[in-house]
């Protein structure tokens, strides 16, 4: 099937609408779609989507934190206005500095999640590797709830018993 | 090392074993770190970059890492050599074309390669044939735990490893598998395949050629969140979940071909073959599309017992593997090397110098042209 914008691409991405009982077929090419704003590109650039989340912060007044896209980094200079030009951090200390405003996005990049649960450095301190394990097995947790594993689940709630 | 040492041949991770080898081609696992106590590479000084690269040079090449390693240069590499190295997914174009002091260390056999001064101070990769993701994350989780021991990562216990970008914080790991899927191409279903993969929140690139434009119907697959999730989590939902259910997808498709379109099938492998052993002047695109649907065809043959006129013929073509007398016998391993040694990098390292595209062609047209005509 063609699609009924272009007429030259195969139509991919087929719509159906109902409205007041009305309905409406739509049949397009995946360009055409997006220029209807129908679909959204499958790969959104780095760029755009840093520059896109970091726009839609919330003021620095409802932050309750004076920070002015200026504000830079002791350690390395690093401001803002520089990430969304160049999609990267100048140190370390950057994510502590600038949590706030970063967070939205860290959240958006790892479906909702803002806390590592994963390896830990053997250097780390025991308090370090002890909450990072609890973490990966709280997740482990929820997710043989969710798939009804009550086997596992009980092995799992009594190791988090016995660290914690 | 020279790198016309290894130009000649394929990898390990491409030459076609390996488990589902016949739709999953390799499996990769990159883990990024950078080093406490350095700022990350925007905001370093040249110098310090050079500090940072002496460092990790040191100290990888001091490591056991099981095979003989080199180190190169990178900035210092021409052009041609840079090429080759991003064909081979050795290193990434970033970091062959980037700014600054940066180097990478590569394994012989090409499992492992470090690159330094990439994006972050350091990045490692464990690349392994067909889907063996568990042995690339025991692998590289060693060579982690190795260089840890003599240096101290930028951590922190909210955000996990530090990264230059968001986008890596926490594991820092990238999961990848490299997929052949032509039937889900031919039969118009690779739509469903790339909506599938956004509803898992993977990343889709193509395997040869720049962007992420897919040539040869080989994608790449990966995981875009690194933070929250633990390696193992990302690991095993790509073996338990995400790779049986494309290779159901993908073989499923193939089966369709076969019982429902078998003219369809027949057409693509029977010009595939035609035009390779036939064409005087091939581009590294038609080459790539050309050969993707040989490598179906055999693989057909193998695994799925498919018997067709067109894969009858290129199974002729193929000989028998066990035949001693018929040392050339096209196999899978003798396509995948087509595919590697006919990228244009690979094209002239090997010639020996550099080619116009019309040059190029030539070159790559004589090269199947011999291999796929071995029996006459």
């Amino acid at each position: 099937m063609r699609c009924q914008i272009c007429k030259k691409n195969e139509a991919t991405i087929h719509l159906t609408e109902i409205t007041e009982g009305m309905r409406t077929e739509m049949h397009l090419c995946e360009n055409c779609a997006q220029e209807e704003g129908i679909t959204a590109k499958g790969q959104i650039p780095i760029n755009d989507l840093l520059s896109k989340l970091l726009a839609t912060q919330p003021s620095d007044d409802e932050m309750g934190v004076a920070f002015e896209s200026q504000t830079s980094c002791p350690h390395c200079g690093f401001t803002l206005a520089q990430f969304t030009k160049e999609a990267v951090l100048g140190c370390a200390y950057d994510y502590e500095i600038f949590e706030k405003p970063l967070l939205p996005l860290i959240e958006k990049a790892h479906n909702g999640r803002t806390v590592h649960c994963g390896k830990v450095p053997a250097k780390a301190s025991k308090n370090t590797k002890k909450q990072t394990k609890l973490l990966n097995l709280r997740q482990k947790l929820a997710a043989a709830v969710k798939s009804e594993n009550y086997e596992l689940a009980a092995r799992l709630r009594d190791e988090i018993n016995q660290i914690g | 090392m020279k790198l016309t040492e290894i130009s000649n041949n394929i990898n390990e991770w491409f030459d076609g074993s390996g488990p589902l080898a016949d739709i999953v081609i390799s499996s990769r696992i990159r883990l990024a770190r950078n080093l406490a106590g350095h700022k990350f590479l925007s905001r370093c000084s040249a110098a310090e970059q050079s500090v940072i690269l002496k460092k990790l040079r040191d100290l990888l090449m001091s490591l056991d890492l099981g095979d003989k390693v080199f180190y190169l240069s990178v900035d210092k590499a021409d052009v041609l050599n840079r090429n080759f190295l991003v064909e081979r997914h050795l290193i990434s174009r970033h970091h062959a074309f980037g700014k600054g002091p940066r180097g990478a260390v590569i394994a012989q056999r090409e499992s492992f390669t470090a690159m330094i001064n990439e994006e972050d101070h350091l990045r490692i990769q464990v690349l392994k044939a067909g889907c063996q993701l568990t042995q690339c994350a025991e692998q590289i989780n060693r060579i982690d735990d190795m260089i840890e021991q003599r240096i101290e990562y930028a951590f922190s216990s909210r955000f996990g490893y530090l990264t230059a970008c968001p986008t890596n914080l926490g594991t820092g790991i990238r999961v990848s598998v490299m997929l052949h899927l032509p039937a889900l191409k031919i039969t118009g279903q690779i739509e469903k395949f790339f909506n599938a993969a956004r509803d898992m929140n993977l990343a889709v690139r193509g395997l040869f050629g720049e962007g992420t434009k897919a040539a040869g119907d080989f994608y790449q697959i990966s995981n875009q969140a690194t933070l929250g999730i633990s390696e193992d989590q990302i690991v095993s939902q790509f073996e338990k979940n995400i790779i049986p259910e494309v290779v159901e997808y993908e073989n499923a498709a193939r089966s369709q071909l076969l019982s429902k379109e078998p003219e369809v099938l027949d057409d693509k492998i029977s010009r595939a073959m035609a035009l390779l052993r036939n064409a005087h002047l091939i581009s590294s695109q038609e080459a790539l599309f050309l050969l993707s649907h040989l490598r179906m065809g055999l693989n057909m043959h193998k695994h799925m017992g498919a018997s067709t006129p067109a894969i009858n013929s290129l199974c002729k073509l193929a000989g028998k593997s066990s035949d001693a007398d018929k040392p050339y016998a096209l196999s899978i391993g003798t396509i995948n090397r087509l595919f590697m040694l006919t990228q244009p990098a690979h094209l002239q390292l090997n010639h020996g110098k550099v080619l116009d595209a019309t040059g190029r062609d030539v070159l790559r047209a004589r090269i199947i042209r011999s291999e796929l005509n071995q029996d006459s």
